[in-house]
């Protein structure tokens, strides 16, 4: 059993006219200690997958289908006070600004020590040394010292460190990591991503990495799952989705980012645009734009169709289509 | 008066500093002494007629001051920008400087917030055309206005509606159409797909090229993403801390990184080809511009750091039709770089 099941999930913002379907039958699953990478282009519905597993969906937005299990056990549909319960303790989070999970007006050691205290009986003391030690862990100079400043005395890159500190502080065995070093510098982001696998290698602890950066994939997952269009569209070995991908998107997404050392005159281009979610066609959600695109494509939507170890959304790998 | 083999960008010994003191009286109440910040300090390039001349460097470094310089919507507190032989600043009547204007336009990185949100397309892309007066009547600006936005991709129809209509890359199609209005020289552009995804980055960059080609256009391009750098640019500068440490032809930047900053960018690339490459993970930060460190402002992060570095500044030294700042590559005491997986 894997340590999280996303089982047909389906994700709804009402509106006046109709509910747009913001994440449509997506299932997936992370294994404990293993790094499940999820890309796509922004609206894609890679970050309402994650706020649907931490049980953090704006209302009126609903989860309106499907199942999300945690360790064999269902916590999609727990009070919100349970739901709280496993964010602090089992599932942690690191999001893009991380001025949004700090409170500016305590000190980061404060915040560490009441988030320490409410998921364990450590002593105040206690948690202080477990605070301390947590910030050496990710990085921040000077820790004894800096343990009673205020975030806004921290720069970006260590306020990212104090957040890392804050989702592991509980000893989650799951951080849903939405975008977690897209507003860091370049050489920045190589830090945290470095820390972000070493305390998932020495602490087993299983991370959901949301990013629209492929480099950041390549270097820290195990597996990726695509998602176009609030669908995924392959999923599979990093490697193997990052060098021989199947499905067109993947192909096609691959293809445009500019390259070190390639001197062709032009990038691959996909033309046209995701479609916004209340103009998502019929059939296989990238149609309009798919150069193989055949008639059944415009009427029917493919599932994802496990061939070695990846598993694509496409008729093109669709063995079974010709029974229709 | 211009001289069309001459470069068309002559930028000379720019500095910009900006006053960061406390407001005046909570400074004159703590006794606290005036404070600048260099953002930019001393920097110098040219760029020729037609080619791509790109800016890269991490957030802060001074790229978008050089930009705003430039194209002379900031006033440089030292040094100048000749534009086709004339020096900006030397120029004081309007009916010399608006000529000058409309030959260089300016992108920015964010395409929601560079486009006025109360007007149509159609305005906004005539808005050059207005100012620069560049029209006869009414059915000569839908004209122009139509050109221009099937120049970049977009349809005619699109000018009777309001930039909330549109997805984030066709908005930088706006501001780029906006941009040719003018029959601009020179393109200014700021990070123009930092804010887009890499499927949408790849038209607007394909598209940018293609615009270079039929119109014969200079850019200055800014990015903090290499890649992006390498795959644009015919010469490539970069900055840190509001200094250029080098400048180099793109492949050879690339192949033949001198600096040892351009190095740590290189080595901080991601591996999207998964060659097994680990991407080096560098210590420290960028030191607070208001208070840069002695010497070579890279010295704390750099690992071929000496005692001449932490109190010498290294001067520019011309190699070629490039450049490179620091003490190691002087003293020739740099070890050659090494890239697995650049096929070299
Ligand atoms: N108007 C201003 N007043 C004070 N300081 C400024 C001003 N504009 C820029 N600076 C400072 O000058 C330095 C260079 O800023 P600049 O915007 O040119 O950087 P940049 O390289 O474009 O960075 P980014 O990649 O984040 O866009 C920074 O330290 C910045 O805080
Ligand atoms: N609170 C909300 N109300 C309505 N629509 C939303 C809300 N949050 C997200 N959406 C929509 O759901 C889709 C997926 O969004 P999101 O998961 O944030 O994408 P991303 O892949 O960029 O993280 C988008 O079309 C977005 O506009
Ligand atoms: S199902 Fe059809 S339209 Fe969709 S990706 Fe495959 S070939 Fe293209
Ligand atoms: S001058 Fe010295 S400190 Fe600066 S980059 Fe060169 S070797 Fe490093
Ligand atoms: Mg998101
Ligand atoms: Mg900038």
């Amino acid at each position: 059993m894997a340590l999280l099941e996303v089982d047909r999930l389906r994700v709804e913002f009402p509106t006046r006219r109709r509910a747009l379907v913001a994440v449509d039958d997506i299932s997936l699953t992370i294994e404990a200690g293993e790094v499940l990478g999820v890309v796509g282009e922004s609206g894609a519905g890679k970050s309402v997958t994650g706020a649907a597993i931490i049980g953090l969906i704006e209302p009126p937005g609903r989860v309106a289908g499907g199942e999300i299990r945690f360790d064999g056990r269902r916590i999609d549909h727990l009070s919100d006070e349970e739901k709280r319960r496993i964010r602090g303790k089992e599932i942690g989070s690191v999001f893009q600004d991380p001025l949004t999970s700090l409170n500016p007006l305590f000190t980061v050691g404060q915040q560490l020590v009441e988030t320490i205290l409410a998921h364990s009986d450590r002593s105040a003391d206690d948690a202080r040394r477990h605070a301390l030690r947590l910030l050496e862990d990710v990085g921040i100079p000077a820790a004894a010292h800096r343990i009673d400043s205020y975030p806004h005395e921290f720069s970006g890159g260590m306020r990212q460190r104090v957040v890392i500190a804050l989702a592991v502080c509980a000893g989650p065995r799951l951080i849903i990591a939405d975008e977690p070093t897209t507003a860091l510098d370049v050489s920045i982001q190589a830090q945290i991503i470095a820390l972000l696998k070493r305390l998932c290698r020495d602490q087993g602890t299983a991370i959901m990495l949301i990013t629209h950066d492929m480099g950041v994939i390549a270097e820290t997952a195990d597996r990726v799952a695509v998602m176009y269009a609030g669908r995924i569209v392959e999923v599979g070995r990093v490697r193997q989705i990052l060098r021989a991908p199947t499905h067109p998107y993947t192909t096609g997404l691959m293809d445009s980012i500019p390259r070190l050392g390639h001197d062709d005159a032009d990038l691959a281009q996909i033309d046209g645009a995701m479609p916004r979610l209340h103009e998502i066609p019929d059939g296989c959600a990238f149609h309009s734009r798919c150069p193989h695109a055949f008639d059944l494509c415009r009427r029917r939507r493919p599932v994802l169709q496990t061939t070695g170890e990846a598993a694509a959304a496409c008729f093109l790998f669709d063995q079974e289509r010709s029974d229709d | 008066m211009t001289d069309s083999s001459g470069p068309l960008i002559e930028v000379r010994d720019l500095v910009k500093t900006y006053d960061v003191s406390r407001p005046w009286l909570a400074r004159v109440l703590e006794r606290l002494p005036v404070q600048t910040l260099k953002a930019v300090d001393g920097v110098k390039f040219t760029i020729r007629r037609g080619e791509t001349f790109s800016l890269v460097g991490e957030s802060g470094c001074g790229k978008s001051s050089v930009a705003r310089l430039v194209v002379g919507l900031d006033r440089p507190t030292r040094g100048s920008v000749l534009f086709d032989g004339m020096d900006l600043a030397g120029l004081r009547r309007r009916s010399d400087i608006a000529p000058i204007r409309r030959r260089m336009q300016m992108i920015f990185q964010d395409p929601y917030a560079s486009l006025n949100p109360r007007w149509r397309v159609e305005d906004i892309v005539a808005e050059p055309i207005d100012a620069f007066g560049l029209v006869a009547n009414r059915s000569e600006r839908s004209g122009k206005v139509a050109e221009s936005l099937r120049q970049v991709g977009l349809s005619p129809e699109d000018a009777r509606k309001f930039p909330h209509e549109f997805s984030g890359g066709q908005r930088q199609r706006i501001s780029i159409a906006r941009a040719l209005a003018a029959n601009p020289d020179f393109l200014v552009c700021d990070e123009p797909t930092s804010a887009l995804d890499v499927s949408v980055q790849a038209q607007i960059l394909n598209l940018m090229k293609d615009l270079q080609q039929r119109f014969g256009l200079t850019y200055l391009f800014i990015s903090h993403d290499l890649s992006v750098v390498y795959h644009v640019s015919s010469r490539i500068g970069v900055m840190y801390l509001g200094r250029l440490c080098e400048i180099s032809a793109a492949k050879d930047l690339f192949r033949r990184p001198q600096h040892p900053y351009t190095r740590l960018l290189l080595d901080t690339i991601p591996d999207v080809e998964m060659t097994g490459r680990e991407r080096v993970s560098v210590p420290g930060e960028v030191p607070d511009p208001i208070d840069p460190p002695p010497g070579c402002s890279f010295h704390p992060r750099c690992p071929f750091a000496n005692e001449r570095c932490r109190q010498e500044d290294p001067t520019p030294v011309q190699r070629g039709r490039g450049m490179v700042a620091c003490h190691a590559v002087e003293e020739g005491r740099l070890p050659p770089f090494k890239r697995s997986d650049l096929g070299q």
